[in-house]
């Protein structure tokens, strides 16, 4: 389903593109926009390398700190509030609370194991393995939604760009992403109840 | 409100001081584990330059040949009241569906109209923040064998267009127009 939308938008844009560019005879147009567009994209990538690597160095250390345990202990009693269905101390919640923490700390790669835990520990207690559970969809909607402190990616791209001040926009940022998961919890209570009742 | 903005300026010092010295005072050779971590930055770096080349050349295509300017006519009845420039369209639509093309699409319109600009600054502000629902939704609902998705990717997509919205709002507010 993924991969299906997103190869039709592609090839919609440019077969959108070549055929507009046809129609206006402006077709020279399209080829210098191509090869300066896949150069650039390049130069982009090469620059992004030391920003990236500065972040990346600083979260290794707040890894090995253990900040994300540090930050498993302030959302528990919040990931246990939204997830009744679950019991306490069952181990889905521990990996939840991991998962939701490296996120929040924009470690990507770190908060990816723990969710594919959670779902296993979910699936366990799941009565219809093939259906998706409610406590499962709540805890996609937190993740597609997740708050984080640091957009290391954007950040690293506005800076290869030559921004004057790359990190300006962690605290809108936050901003929005709290107003996601806020509609996230609200989309999810609401959700549940109307599927319950079907 | 510019004292916002100007709190984002603490944000990254006080990560600098608080990271490190935290690190240190637990035992972690902060420099070692620094520089292990810095290590990863070159891989991710370089996985994203396929999703970049591709994304950005077929946005500058659209753009540059003016079909990018007959859609946003054709949009205009239903952008203009949201506030929404149309220049910032193609993100919106595809930071649901893939993270890479998502990352492409802003990558474009922060170089093209520079990370400075309210466009620019929009865009990063909206590629921060939603993550890629249906890359989620497939992975996680994958790994455990799981085809009835039921409402999980209405309550994404609802997630997505909130934050996509508050976006919106919230860069007006600071950085004006």
């Amino acid at each position: 389903m993924n991969r299906g939308v997103v190869n039709i938008i592609w090839l919609a844009l440019l077969t959108g593109g070549v055929g507009v560019a046809a129609w206006s005879g402006r077709t020279e147009v399209v080829n210098k926009a191509a090869l300066d567009a896949a150069r650039s994209a390049v130069t982009l990538a090469l620059e992004l390398i030391g920003v990236m690597a500065l972040w990346l160095g600083l979260l290794r250390i707040a890894e090995e700190a253990g900040l994300v345990g540090l930050v498993a202990r302030l959302v528990r009693p919040f990931v246990r509030f939204l997830f009744p269905s679950v019991p306490a101390g069952h181990p889905a919640l521990g990996a939840i609370i991991m998962n939701l923490s490296a996120s929040f700390l924009g470690l990507g790669n770190a908060a990816t194991p723990f969710g594919l835990r959670a779902m296993q520990e979910l699936q366990k207690l799941n009565p219809r393995p093939e259906e998706a559970s409610e406590a499962m969809c709540t805890f996609l909607a937190l993740n597609t939604s997740c708050i984080t402190l640091i957009p290391t990616t954007i950040i690293g791209l506005r800076a290869a760009a030559g921004s004057a001040n790359p990190t300006e926009i962690i605290v809108p940022t936050v901003l929005a992403t709290s107003c996601a998961t806020a509609a996230a919890i609200v989309a999810d209570q609401f959700l549940r109840r109307h599927y319950r009742n079907r | 409100m510019p004292s916002l903005a100007e709190a984002s300026n603490w944000v990254v010092p006080l990560l600098f001081l608080l990271i490190p010295l935290s690190g240190y005072c637990r035992g972690v050779k902060v420099y070692e584990a620094f520089v292990r971590g810095a290590e990863e930055g070159f891989g991710t770096a370089v996985r994203i330059i396929p999703f970049l080349v591709g994304m950005m050349v077929a946005i500058a295509v659209f753009r540059a040949s003016g079909a990018m300017d007959l859609l946003s006519e054709f949009l205009k009845p239903v952008l203009v009241p949201l506030g929404m420039p149309a220049e910032v369209l193609p993100l919106a639509i595809m930071r649901p569906l893939s993270g890479g093309g998502a990352l492409g699409v802003a990558a474009e319109t922060i170089s093209r109209y520079g990370p400075d600009s309210f466009l620019g600054r929009l865009a990063s502000v909206m590629q921060g923040s939603t993550d890629t629902t249906f890359y989620v939704v497939t992975i996680y609902f994958g790994s455990v064998g799981i085809t009835r998705y039921r409402y999980a990717v209405a309550l994404g997509l609802t997630a997505d267009i909130v934050g996509l919205l508050a976006a919106l709002f919230i860069c007006r507010c600071l950085f004006q127009i």
